[in-house]
């Protein structure tokens, strides 16, 4: 109970503060509804409200001007409560990336403190994981790509060619939102990485998972074959927020005003 | 049993007596046998030390009669491309960037203290399962890491035997198909009985996008995997890895041991070795041992430790005696063995008669009659080198041999060879029909039967050109339409 009022004071608030803001720069619409994730079972629907999603991952330019402007973010003042040893693994300095990295690329070795810090400073947060699952579901045709074959194919592809986190953004074509980049780049943080678990052990050990992933980690869910989504579960399950990793970026989202 | 009454060092004046009086108790209760057993937990270790790993099909020293240890394994997940077969190349997931994993070697009682590092480059997160473990997840739980990170966790060995491991994170299957298993030998108090050679085979099957040979990076293909139809069954990782000049070694008279496993994720192996009888099989890797053995059945996530001794010379050949696995998907291996004949052992053979119940016929194979990647055309006389060389080594290498030299007596050189060089379109015609019958090859007369080959026209081009381009032919170059015109007379 108290945890609704809270919630319902501060959708109250959010509403107050982006009432007057217009769709942003770089920022796609998505019309919420429904649908079925993964982990689900055909009464688990979720349902997402509409918000607006970054077009693009943030870059490492972007996260420069943001170190610049919020010096406690730099890689050598970030509070180690935040931020574990690798954070900004791939900079010169505070403010200078390593000659070897691309302004344009992905920013990663970014921790999760860090991430929903910049999202906050510009006025948005980090995606819940129903809502990037939501986006990301998407192909350059159609809202749910899932039954395509051709739509797990894609994103399969891009987990077996090392290094992606050194292109640049936009090298994918955008999806049927106008995103780019959900698949093909690096992983991106959302704000509830973890209150999905995939347990160290993947196989049911223990029971906090159990409408999750049973047996070989798949009999609770809803499409078999999106064995793509299992690896993001997986792999948001192996992380912790403090973590930094080379492969693990992040872009922001905002609500629009509820009617 | 004796090593086990070895263990209890009792003095040698008495030992007779306790021999009798175990016989004794074993046979009228065998059933305290489990009670009797040494309490491993309970074994004390002194030291620590690092782990030696090794690649396959190197297995590290044996533990011999070292105390119990903490022992320190460091082990690091790569993922990385690699090469299944001739010109095709897959995304392995690995422990310690080979498939199978590092051998681990381990003696009753030792603590091991795992460290797990999970490369920064590495896309996905892994953990491990090792079956040798007594504990939740068999240590998957613990060991649950994200790419650029180490965990660590320990345990104790109790139970002496030879067990797989594996990587355990969801999708489970997919970590394990792509090449995520290895090997971890847990040896008794006063270690194994010391062999001559001993080796690490594990088998694996992998599922890819395209068919079997189809060239370039094949993706891992889920739905194959759940059907269960591998398009290749493999020791050590890939096609031809314990053959050729890989192929593991032994001299007549020694002993061999072979650790082997299977890292599945869905066939079971029935391994076996054309030729050899193990004297002595750890069935299912325990402690029961079986003699005299043909085949033995390897479960998914299950090992055995066979043992025999090498009496005559030659090549003897490792399979999956589910014989298809072994000649059409690459469940092969070679034991090569050298030294003195032993003709009452074996005689080799004495003579070839002829014998003709119903004439000559050609054998034929089935076409499979479908369009593959194979049928790209090349492009260039280089990748017509390329591709035919590929094509020769899956097809054309076992019969004529690496370097074109045939095998004298069975098979006719293809080096230096009249016969090839004189009639192109009689070349063609053998490669597309087969040829049965004594021709005459730089003045050996060969009298075997070569099967038609179920190539295709590009195919039977490309390996044409191929063997024209070696060992001093006259560099002829045979296109597909060449072929197709001898294929339509």
């Amino acid at each position: 109970m108290l945890v609704r009022t809270c919630l319902m004071f501060c959708i109250a608030f959010t509403i107050q503060v982006t009432a007057f803001a217009q769709t942003s720069e770089g920022m796609a619409e998505i019309k919420g509804g429904s649908y079925i994730p993964l982990y689900g079972r055909d009464s688990a629907v979720v349902k997402v409200n509409d918000f607006l999603m970054d077009r693009y991952p943030v870059t490492n330019k972007e996260y420069q001007a943001f170190v610049i402007k919020y010096p406690e973010w730099q890689k050598s003042k970030a509070k180690q409560l935040f931020v574990d040893a690798t954070y900004l693994r791939n900079w010169k300095n505070d403010t200078e990336l390593k000659d070897s990295e691309k302004p344009e690329s992905p920013i990663t070795y970014i921790s999760w403190f860090a991430a929903k810090k910049y999202c906050e400073c510009q006025g948005k947060r980090l995606p819940t994981v129903d809502e990037w699952e939501y986006v990301a579901m998407a192909d350059e045709e159609i809202a749910d790509a899932r039954v395509k074959e051709s739509y797990n194919q894609k994103i399969l592809s891009w987990y077996e060619v090392p290094r992606t986190n050194t292109y640049e953004v936009g090298r994918n074509p955008e999806n049927y939102w106008g995103i780019y980049d959900l698949h093909g780049l690096v992983w991106e943080w959302t704000s509830d990485f973890n209150s999905i678990l995939i347990t160290g052990e993947s196989r049911k050990d223990v029971d906090k998972d159990a409408n999750l992933f049973c047996g070989s980690a798949a009999i609770g869910a809803t499409d078999l074959m999106n064995y793509a989504a299992f690896m993001r579960y997986a792999f948001r399950g192996s992380i912790s927020a403090r973590y930094s990793i080379k492969n693990l970026g992040f872009r922001c989202v905002k609500d629009v005003e509820i009617e | 049993m004796i090593t086990k009454l070895n263990s209890l060092k009792v003095r040698s004046y008495w030992r007779q007596s306790v021999l009798a009086l175990a016989c004794i108790t074993l046979a009228s209760c065998a059933n305290k046998d489990k009670s009797e057993k040494q309490d491993t937990a309970q074994i004390k270790v002194s030291q620590v030390m690092q782990a030696e790993l090794t690649a396959p099909p190197h297995v590290p020293t044996p533990v011999g009669r070292r105390q119990a240890k903490k022992l320190i394994v460091d082990m690091e997940i790569l993922e990385e491309e690699g090469e299944m077969t001739n010109g095709v190349s897959y995304v392995y997931w690995t422990f310690g960037g080979t498939v199978p994993g590092s051998f681990i070697r381990t003696r009753v009682g030792d603590e091991v203290e795992f460290h797990l590092k999970n490369h920064p480059d590495n896309k996905l997160p892994h953990n491990i399962d090792l079956h040798a473990v007594n504990g939740p997840g068999g240590g998957a739980e613990s060991s649950f890491v994200a790419p650029g990170h180490e965990k660590v966790f320990s345990f104790k060995v109790l139970n002496p035997g030879l067990y797989v491991y594996h990587c355990a994170t969801a999708p489970v299957g997919m970590h394990i198909a792509n090449g995520m298993y290895g090997l971890i030998l847990v040896e008794p108090e006063g270690g194994l009985p010391p062999v001559d050679k001993e080796y690490y085979i594990m088998q694996g099957d992998f599922y890819t996008k395209g068919a079997h040979g189809d060239r370039g990076l094949q993706p891992f293909d889920m739905q194959k995997a759940i059907d269960e139809k591998p398009d290749y069954v493999v020791f050590n990782g890939k096609v031809g890895a314990l053959t050729g000049d890989d192929a593991i070694t032994a001299n007549v008279g020694e002993t061999v041991r072979l650790f082997v496993g299977n890292g599945g994720p869905n066939l079971v192996s029935s391994f076996h070795v054309i030729g050899e009888i193990f004297d002595k099989v750890h069935v299912e890797g325990g402690e029961l041992i079986n003699d005299n053995v043909q085949t033995t059945l390897i479960p998914a996530g299950g090992a055995s430790i066979v043992e025999f001794k090498v009496e005559v010379p030659g090549t003897f050949i490792m399979v999956d005696h589910s014989i298809f696995r072994a000649f059409n998907k690459g469940a092969l291996g070679m034991l090569k063995v050298e030294g003195e004949e032993d003709k009452k052992i074996y005689s080799g053979e004495l003579r070839d008669d002829i014998y003709l119940p119903e004439g000559g016929k050609i054998q034929s194979m089935p076409e499979s009659g479908k369009v593959a990647e194979k049928d790209i055309p090349a492009k260039s006389l280089d990748e017509q080198l390329k591709f035919g060389k590929q094509t020769y080594m899956q097809t054309c290498f076992a019969c004529h041999q690496s370097e074109g030299q045939g095998v004298p007596g069975a098979f006719p050189p293809l080096a230096n060879s009249d016969y090839l060089n004189a009639d192109v379109d009689r070349a063609i015609g053998v490669v597309l029909h087969g040829l049965t019958g004594e021709i005459t090859v730089n003045g050996e007369t060969y009298n075997s039967v070569m099967t038609r080959q179920s190539l295709s026209p590009e195919e039977v081009a490309n390996v044409l050109t191929y063997a024209y381009h070696s060992w001093g032919n006259s560099k002829k170059v045979v296109t597909p339409e060449m072929v197709k015109k001898v294929n339509n007379k």
